[in-house]
């Protein structure tokens, strides 16, 4: 009785108060459901893979969920923690990895690992840790020093090697930087001296890197080899049309001639499937996730969760962006998957963890009283 | 850790206002990228729209993966193990065909479909487009592929297909050397590189097939094809050839393997014979076997069940995971341990009077010989197999001294032979008994332990190592299979090395003793195993029966192999090498439920020690499959 009682209890302070943002909740399902059925249709039918991902993304409402628990004033004490944690297991990848080429896997025995995804939450929450408590706006000096808190990470992953991450993962502490309301005359000169970088950057660069660099800005100078897949995603995206060929039609894809066709290139796949119409609702979903995602961060009630969730929205942003300019040709191929739509376990986890602190901000944000 | 706090007042409300000025402007930065994304899915998709049609639809060039040839497998003397072999099978495209029932039907007639291949066959077609070709039967007759090509024209959209598939030509004799490859599936492909085998459609599964899959696989190549529409191909554009697996040529004697699978006959069982100067296997027999070409093209469930339910258990290689008491086998590392560690020496006489008593304790210890045998020295002891004189010994070595010396031989732990799934068997100590059964050690189990009796336990594989070690006067080499890896363009040989260890040598005069004891088993006048040198074989045969206990017996019970049912007659052992003086080969034999050591597997130690002897074959000496010694002992099987 008792013990039926307590449960009660707990599942009265689970469900009563409103810790989910519903329509955020409704627009995630959407796109992973929409996701699903051009996965069907990528993967040749296989309703084994469908099954897989979908499990996956219980397995991420898990996560969600249980994170969307943990106030933010928790979260925020553990901060300087999991921040640690990344960069340690991100010194153990460089030393005992698993990887074919690239070392970036951890072996945990019954899964994998990739440790960079940690940092893509750890890295703003520690940006939002450091920057919440110091002067508005951030004096110089603030923002040079934390910018360490972004460049440590940044370079252990570019040594995996995994340029899109690492860029993706200083992306995400960068936003925060901005968000924190560094001035907009620190931050041209901020881009004006990455520009001036740039060519040491270049050099530094490894060779399938610099490839895929050069293949963007001429695809046709090797259309058999490294050029193949952003001939072949241009041509399955174009002949798409405005309606597209219709689901499982798509003669690009199912011809095998694109490339990671239910994983990067799933947008390929969908564009081609679907025209036109179909990337528009896609696209559309995503701006409703990171309208609803700001207004989520604007009305958090202290600095760091509203620097945390602001930046986190963010970074779906960008992740939405590269994938898509990279499908269309407007970006260099980096391995950066289509949020909540690609193939793949590790990110839709991680995803689905980052939406779930975005879900605690929210759920926080009529009981924290004061700023600190 | 709390961060520092600042010395200013904080104005929260314009910490709020900037926070939500940056937001928008940031979401404004947002919709400009989407517009900008969006104007570019519109460019592509609408006004280049006709272009890239145009290309979808000529889209003509295709990476095509091509197999690799897998690596044939052969025997020290070129005696092909495993081998491609060219074959047929039929296939169909869905697409080219009008009524798919009435072909299948009509196909029917002159071609054997069985309700397997159609199932498979539907199965598949699920899977794939109706432009791809699926295979509807592997390895047709010669007679159905002439069949076929005479009525081709009435079978628009059939074809018949060439590949390779693999072929093992002695059946059952190598099984568990060679095991076997099978189709590849999901699980397969967690242990290789999954790219180099897009093409591939076979695995090494069980075997030498599967511990050296990485050689023998090879990589597979690609072609960039020009297709139509439909993905079918007009014209190879450009290749990347493939690269053949590499050969392996084992350290088995193909010969010597078959005289050793025919010495064994029916009966369930184990052979190995080693070469105790390089640690080559040359034979390796578990006895019953299976055909290993039942799983190359998908074994019927009908028949696997009846491997797998058989009590005799054919898929299971007793030679290096068959766990069986030493028995008296044991006895010659045991009179070894004593000499070297000083508790005997060749002078020392042990009256044998039937029985061995503790001390206080009641219980005897019986002789196989019920009145005992007399007076005997180590070298008699070892002869007639005197189980008075090793009880004897071991309680004055103690167990724990006995662990530590044949620690050295190899036993209780893997050999390390280049095949998965060897056991290690067990080398009693007091922290084993602690660990495994939670009890002290007590004395009568080092008195068993001198016959290699309780606990102990060892495979086939460790007891010819052993015996190799015993043979090669305490040096010890890796038992191993791989002979060489021979590049099959270059036909470059590489013989790979491999470690050697060497068991503590006190005394060699010690070593000779004991070996002079095994002559005695085999030539000595009262030798146990006499029997097999009656015909007085031209050169010396070192060894030692065994009889490992199935059944335990009551204290006074007797045992009577005539009353036992068979699956609880005691298992057979015997371990020799030969010539004595200068062995060339080191061998042990179990027949399971044999009975007696001497009488059962000594015989058939003297037919594999024959073979090797009495017709050698030279080291460099190359022979084919056809050579009338392989088809002679083919035939015997």
């Amino acid at each position: 009785m008792i013990a039926a009682q307590s449960l009660q209890r707990m599942s009265r302070r689970m469900f009563n108060r409103p810790r989910l943002d519903w329509p955020l909740v409704g627009l995630i399902m959407a796109t992973v459901a929409l996701g699903m059925v051009i996965l069907y249709s990528a993967s040749e039918g296989d309703s084994q893979l469908v099954i897989k991902q979908g499990v996956r993304f219980l397995i991420g409402l898990a996560v969600m969920f249980v994170i969307s628990h943990l106030p933010p004033t928790q979260m925020r004490h553990l901060t300087p923690f999991l921040y640690v944690v990344g960069i340690v297991l991100l010194l153990i990848v460089a030393f005992a990895g698993v990887g074919t080429g690239a070392q970036r896997w951890l072996n945990l025995g019954v899964a994998r690992f990739q440790p960079s995804e940690l940092l893509k939450l750890s890295v703003p929450m520690m940006m939002a840790w450091y920057l919440h408590s110091r002067s508005y706006p951030p004096s110089l000096r603030t923002t040079l020093s934390s910018l360490v808190i972004v460049v440590i990470p940044a370079v252990l992953i570019y040594q995996q090697p995994d340029l899109g991450t690492a860029i993706l993962v200083a992306i995400s502490g960068l936003f925060v930087l901005f968000l924190s309301g560094l001035s907009w005359r620190l931050i041209i000169s901020l881009a004006v001296a990455a520009a001036a970088l740039s060519p040491i950057l270049w050099n530094a660069m490894h060779e399938y890197q610099k490839n895929r660099v050069l293949m963007f800005l001429d695809p046709e100078a090797d259309p058999l080899g490294r050029g193949w897949n952003i001939i072949q995603s241009k041509i399955a995206v174009g002949s798409g049309g405005l309606t597209g060929k219709g689901w499982q039609q798509g003669t690009q894809a199912h011809l095998e001639f694109l490339p990671e066709k239910s994983t990067d290139f799933i947008l390929a796949t969908f564009a081609e499937e679907f025209g036109l119409m179909g990337v528009l609702v896609l696209f559309s979903l995503y701006m409703l996730i990171i309208w609803r995602g700001l207004v989520i961060a604007m009305a958090a009630k202290d600095c760091y969760s509203r620097l945390l969730s602001g930046a986190l929205v963010l970074t779906f942003f960008v992740y939405v962006a590269v994938n898509a300019g990279m499908v269309s040709g407007l970006l260099p191929v980096v391995g950066v998957p289509l949020p909540l739509v690609s193939y793949g376990g590790t990110s839709m986890v991680s995803l689905m963890a980052g939406f779930g602190v975005i879900m605690s901000i929210y759920a926080h944000r009529k009981f924290i009283s004061s700023d600190r | 850790m709390k961060p520092r706090r600042t010395h200013r007042l904080r104005d929260m409300a314009r910490e709020r206002e900037g926070f939500r000025s940056r937001a928008l402007s940031a979401f404004a930065i947002v919709l400009v990228c989407f517009v900008v994304l969006i104007w570019r899915f519109v460019h592509l998709q609408i006004f280049q729209h006709e272009e890239y049609t145009t290309r979808s639809e000529s889209n003509r060039v295709k990476i095509i993966p091509r197999p690799s040839n897998r690596g044939l497998i052969l025997d020290r003397h070129g005696v092909v193990l495993a081998d491609n072999w060219p074959a047929y099978r039929l296939e169909i495209i869905p697409e080219q065909v009008d009524d798919l029932a009435d072909t299948l039907e009509r196909l029917a007639d002159i071609i054997e479909l069985g309700q397997d291949d159609l199932e498979k066959f539907r199965e598949l077609r699920m899977a794939r487009h109706s432009f791809q070709s699926i295979p509807l039967r592997l390895q047709l007759e010669e007679v159905e592929v002439a069949r076929f090509s005479v009525n081709r024209h009435a079978f628009p959209g059939v074809n018949v297909v060439a590949y390779q598939t693999r072929q093992y030509p002695f059946d059952h004799s190598f099984a568990h050397v060679i095991g076997y490859v099978s189709r590849l599936d999901r699980s397969d492909l967690n242990r290789v590189d999954a790219r180099e085998y897009v093409a591939t459609t076979h695995i090494g599964k069980s075997g030498v097939e599967r511990y050296y899959e990485a050689f023998l696989h090879g990589k597979g190549g690609r072609q960039q094809v020009e297709t139509n529409a439909q993905g079918r191909v007009i014209d190879v554009l450009e290749s990347e050839p493939q690269r053949s697996g590499m050969n392996l040529h084992l350290t088995i004697d193909a010969v010597l393997q078959l005289a050793a699978v025919e010495a064994l006959g029916d009966r369930n069982g184990a052979v190995v014979a080693l070469d105790p100067a390089t640690g080559e296997v040359l034979a390796l027999v578990s006895a019953p076997s299976y055909n290993p070409n039942l799983f190359v093209n998908g074994i019927s469930t009908r028949d696997y069940r009846a491997l797998l339910d058989s009590p005799d258990q054919p898929l299971f290689n007793r030679a290096l995971q068959g766990g069986y008491e030493p028995g008296s086998t044991l006895k010659p590392f045991m009179a070894l341990a004593g000499l070297e560690l000083g508790e005997i020496d060749r002078n020392t006489i042990v009256n044998s009077i039937g029985y061995y008593q503790l001390p206080d304790q009641a219980r005897r210890y019986h002789d196989w010989n019920p009145g005992g045998h007399g007076p005997v020295d180590v070298v008699e002891a070892l002869a007639q197999s005197v189980n008075v004189f090793f009880f004897r010994l071991a309680v004055d070595l103690t167990i724990d001294r006995i662990h530590d010396y044949l620690d050295d031989f190899g036993f209780g732990a893997p050999t390390g032979l280049d095949l998965y799934g060897e056991i290690s068997g067990v080398l009693p100590s007091r922290e084993w008994k602690r660990a495994h059964r939670n009890l002290p050690w007590f004395p009568g189990e080092t008195v068993i332990l001198g016959i290699g009796q309780g606990f102990m336990v060892t495979t086939p594989l460790q007891l010819a190592n052993a015996t190799a070690a015993m043979a090669n006067r305490g040096r010890m080499v890796q038992p191993h299979l791989l002979r060489a890896v021979e590049n099959p363009q270059s036909g470059v040989l590489q013989y790979p090395e491999y470690p050697s260890t060497t068991v503590p040598i006190l005394d060699a005069e010690n070593w000779q003793l004991v070996i002079q004891g095994m002559e005695g088993v085999v030539h000595g006048v009262r030798g146990t195993a006499r029997a097999i040198a009656a015909d007085d074989p031209p050169f010396r045969i070192a060894g030692k029966s065994g009889t490992a206990q199935v059944y335990e017996l009551k204290e006074g019970e007797k045992y009577n192999a005539e009353e036992v049912a068979e699956h609880l007659r005691d298992h057979a052992l015997f371990i020799a090498f030969a010539p004595a003086d200068a062995p060339t080969i080191a061998l042990a034999v179990i027949a399971e439920h044999g009975g007696g050591g001497s009488s059962v597997a000594a015989p058939i130690a003297r037919k594999v020690i024959d073979a090797w002897l009495k017709a050698p074959i030279a080291d460099d000496q190359v022979i084919s499959f056809h050579d009338p010694k392989v088809q002679l002992r083919r035939e015997m099987r």
